[in-house]
């Protein structure tokens, strides 16, 4: 049988590999949105594992919630990298400079 | 056995469509691949008897949210090669980071204290069972403030992506009557004294 410790490892793996994402791809603020949505996946999965093996249906409303303010931030997240490329012509991290003081 | 083939295939695809999301050169391909990554965590949610969140990770997410990540790919002309500098540089740092943080993960979270000695699994749910039914008595009872804030959340998500892309003038071609009520004349028409032309 599966126990919860397998389903919360590969939630863990996810978390890592986007981490270590976020590490690698520091230039490409496209990646970096990505890396961030499967963190939240990761997240999701954790929530959905203890919510299932607890039999409390709370975990779902939780990834729900989630998953609304996730589709918000990227909508955001890619309106203003849409902005920034008209004015800028360029999405690379170290060219968004201007406001370090 | 045929639940634990099934876990191990979506979780490899999971895990490896993750790792290609951070790898690829393209970022294209690295959309895609997270198209890949949230089927498959909808195979795990649906093996975990959460069918509703499931359906919505694939309707919300592949279909909107992905489809919203491939329009801005393609549609903005980005230099690949510039944004790959460095990238070999890093990898060393988020391997050991990305290890040493899966260690330490799997130390707390692991079948020491979340086998299945320790949290048993539950019995299937019953054939009458609706998750749909269920999640929604705890939507619109208990947590029915939370709900009406997420609908504000989106509803400021909708406004603020409008507003930041909105070009500033629009690009129209009405006439503009104020410009042509102050018109002069000797801004329209030009009186030269010439010559009468002889006819070839």
């Amino acid at each position: 049988m599966i126990s919860l410790a397998h389903y919360l490892i590969v939630g863990a793996a996810l978390f890592c590999l986007s981490v270590a994402g976020i590490f690698i791809n520091r230039k490409n603020v496209i990646v970096l949105l990505m890396c961030i949505e499967l963190m939240l996946l990761a997240v999701n999965l954790n929530f959905i594992a203890f919510s299932h093996f607890n039999q409390d249906v709370a975990g779902q409303v939780f990834v729900f919630f989630i998953l609304t303010v996730a589709a918000a931030e990227s909508a955001i997240g890619l309106a203003i990298l849409v902005a920034l490329f008209r004015n800028r012509s360029s999405i690379n991290v170290e060219d968004i400079g201007t406001m370090r003081g | 056995m045929f639940q634990q083939i099934l876990f191990y295939v979506f979780s490899a695809l999971v895990v490896a469509s993750g790792a290609v999301v951070i790898t690829i050169r393209n970022p294209v391909y690295a959309a895609l691949s997270l198209v890949v990554a949230f089927f498959a965590s909808a195979g795990l949610w649906m093996m975990l008897e959460a069918e509703f969140l499931a359906i919505a990770l694939v309707l919300v997410y592949v279909g909107a949210v992905m489809v919203l990540f491939l329009f801005v790919v393609m549609m903005l002309d980005i230099n690949i090669a510039v944004l790959r500098e460095g990238f070999a540089r890093y990898v060393p740092v988020a391997v050991v980071f990305a290890v040493l943080m899966m260690v330490s993960i799997t130390l707390v979270v692991g079948p020491k204290h979340f086998g299945l000695d320790q949290v048993a699994a539950p019995a299937a749910a019953a054939a009458d069972y609706n998750n749909t039914r269920a999640l929604g008595r705890a939507l619109f009872s208990n947590y029915v403030i939370p709900f009406e804030a997420a609908a504000v959340v989106l509803l400021v998500a909708i406004i603020a992506a409008i507003a930041l892309t909105l070009r500033g003038t629009r690009q129209t071609k009405a006439p503009k009557p104020e410009l042509q009520v102050q018109v002069q004349r000797n801004d329209r028409l030009r009186i030269i004294k010439m010559d009468a032309e002889k006819p070839e």
